[in-house]
């Protein structure tokens, strides 16, 4: 199942992701995990939240620009080689990723990768094929 | 020694001057009273009848024209003769976006390649002198005014056009050209390449002939020395015909206007009160010698000084200083005209707000142009390359409205700084 991930514009000033990353902060806002794609001039700021909903509106409310996207987050053993397996699945069966991040987890030997690609469905029907789930949105929040 | 193209009109008298020019203006109102609507409407709308016109001294009766009313008579709303007389256009881009287009006949090509003429000897050029023009070719009109100018006085004429370097100096080296012609800018930029190439030694140019943009004092020196050449600066613009409406001589203290076929004013810009000469206002001009689009009382926009003191050249004709700044918000960049109005019609015309900055500064003596724009959710996404595809787009959208690419950069919504609710459209840090 796919989860949310919101997408924060962060322009590349000196203080700007500090901003940004402050406000959800205030707010109570848990990021579970993230990654900052960075341009010369821009970066995107991508986040999995406990509240996307909530982390939604009081970063409107601070006018920053966001966007909402669905991706796959999948559990992986945290041992050698199971990342790669993973994606070798991906692109044995022609599934481009547009880009993705890992994190580990406090549930010891396990960890998670976030993955975007073009076409969630057919992404988890191909991995469900061969074994290995997707988790949901509570699954997440609740580590 | 100097030398002249046609001595009998830069040399002549005071009192000839005026006459030649009071009996052109005459003929030329009449005509363009008679032959354009337009003409009728904006005179007979300030009660100007083309017999109130007897010489030059009534020039302040006539109404001026303004860019708008190119854009509002665009394309063919001030031609003066008909279409089968005219043999060329040239353009320059417009406020809004829509191009201003100048129409010539087979007599103002003639004309206009003379002002070039007397622009070239006046730089010292002759026919044993090979004139390197690196202008840009087509619409723009530096490339093919000072091609025509350097045909006329016999020249060897390499019509290089711009860009492409490695070629360019190829060329000066092969080819042995005295006279560089170009945007002070790229002189600039060509000098650096020569020194970097270390083929300084191959170069054999003795002048340079420079205008379509504003340059400092300290930027003429600086190629001078660099370039081992003596730099002249012109002026033009497309609506009155294109570069030679006036161009320096060897005293480099102003260019000498062709005031056998443009008749130069300054104005107040807020009054339009003509200024005495030697006071700082907006230059006007009007087209006396001029068949197809003979403007009249033309506002330019640029500010500068008149001045009709003696020059050490002994041309008599009357001087303007180097140009001081605008009474508009247009931008002169790399040589393009640049409205902040264009850059808000493509975010428009692309979907987004427009909230913008251009900011414009100098470096090793070539302009940067970077438009600033606000990021809106319409424009995010959360891949890179979604965006840098919306960013391509941009640029190619703005290139092809204003002949320029900028350097678009994404910021955070409401960065842009507004002063009193008003945004600052224009930063510009070049020193002129």
């Amino acid at each position: 199942m796919a989860i949310n991930q919101i997408s924060i514009f962060v322009e590349n000033s000196v203080g700007r992701l500090a901003e940004v990353t402050a406000v959800m902060g205030d707010a109570g806002i848990d990021m579970r995990a993230m990654c900052i794609a960075d341009t010369a001039d821009f970066g995107i700021l991508r986040v999995i939240v406990s509240n996307p909903k909530r982390a939604l509106e009081i970063l409107r409310a601070s006018e920053c620009v966001v966007s909402v996207t669905q991706v796959l987050a999948i559990s992986i053993p945290d041992t050698p080689g199971s990342l790669s397996r993973v994606i070798g699945i991906l692109a044995d069966a022609g599934v481009s990723v547009e880009y993705a991040y890992a994190f580990i987890t406090r549930k010891k030997g396990n960890a998670y990768v976030i993955f975007r690609v073009e076409d969630n469905e057919r992404a988890e029907e191909i991995l469900a094929r061969n074994g290995i789930e997707t988790a949901n949105e509570s699954e997440l929040y609740e580590l | 020694m100097v030398s002249y193209y046609q001595p009998e009109i830069e040399c002549a008298s005071r009192e000839k001057i005026r006459e030649l020019q009071s009996e052109r203006l005459v003929k030329t109102v009449r005509r363009v009273y008679s032959d354009v609507a337009y003409y009728r409407k904006l005179m007979d709308e300030k009660g100007v009848k083309p017999g109130d016109i007897q010489s030059v001294d009534d020039l302040s009766k006539l109404p001026f024209l303004k860019k708008d009313d190119l854009r509002d008579c665009y394309p063919y709303g001030l031609l003066a003769v008909p279409l089968s007389d005219v043999v060329r256009i040239q353009s320059t881009s417009g406020t809004t976006g829509k191009r201003v287009v100048a129409f010539y006949t087979q007599k103002d090509i003639d004309v206009w390649d003379e002002c070039c003429a007397r622009a070239i000897v006046a730089a010292g050029g002759d026919k044993n002198d090979v004139v390197h023009v690196s202008y840009g070719y087509g619409l723009f009109t530096g490339g093919p005014g000072l091609n025509g100018g350097s045909h006329k006085v016999g020249s060897m004429t390499l019509p290089m056009s711009s860009g492409n370097t490695e070629r360019q100096i190829q060329f000066m080296c092969d080819l042995q050209s005295t006279i560089l012609c170009c945007t002070p800018s790229y002189a600039a930029f060509l000098t650096e390449t020569i020194i970097n190439q270390g083929v300084s030694d191959q170069i054999k140019l003795k002048a340079g002939i420079f205008g379509a943009e504003a340059w400092s004092e300290e930027m003429r020196r600086d190629i001078e020395a660099r370039l081992r050449v003596k730099a002249y600066d012109i002026y033009g613009l497309t609506e009155i015909s294109g570069p030679g409406v006036s161009f320096e001589c060897s005293e480099q203290t102003g260019m000498h206007v062709n005031e056998d076929s443009f008749i130069a004013e300054t104005i107040d810009p807020d009054t339009g009160d003509v200024l005495p000469e030697g006071t700082k206002g907006e230059l006007v001009f009007t087209c006396i010698n001029k068949e197809a689009f003979p403007l009249l009382r033309y506002r330019t926009r640029d500010i500068c000084v008149l001045s009709r003191k003696e020059c050490s050249c002994g041309r008599t004709l009357i001087k303007m200083s180097r140009l001081m700044g605008r009474s508009d918000d247009m931008l002169i960049i790399r040589g393009v005209n640049v409205f902040p109005s264009q850059i808000e019609t493509v975010l428009l015309n692309c979907g987004l707000t427009s909230n913008y900055q251009i900011i414009v500064d100098r470096v090793n003596h070539t302009d940067t142009f970077e438009v600033q724009v606000e990021m809106t959710p319409e424009m995010f996404s959360d891949t890179v390359k979604n965006i840098s595809t919306r960013e391509d787009e941009l640029v190619t959208s703005m290139r092809a409205m204003l002949g320029i690419s900028p350097k678009v950069t994404l910021v955070a919504p409401r960065s842009i700084a507004r002063s009193e609710g008003k945004a600052v459209r224009v930063i510009d840090r070049r020193k002129i």
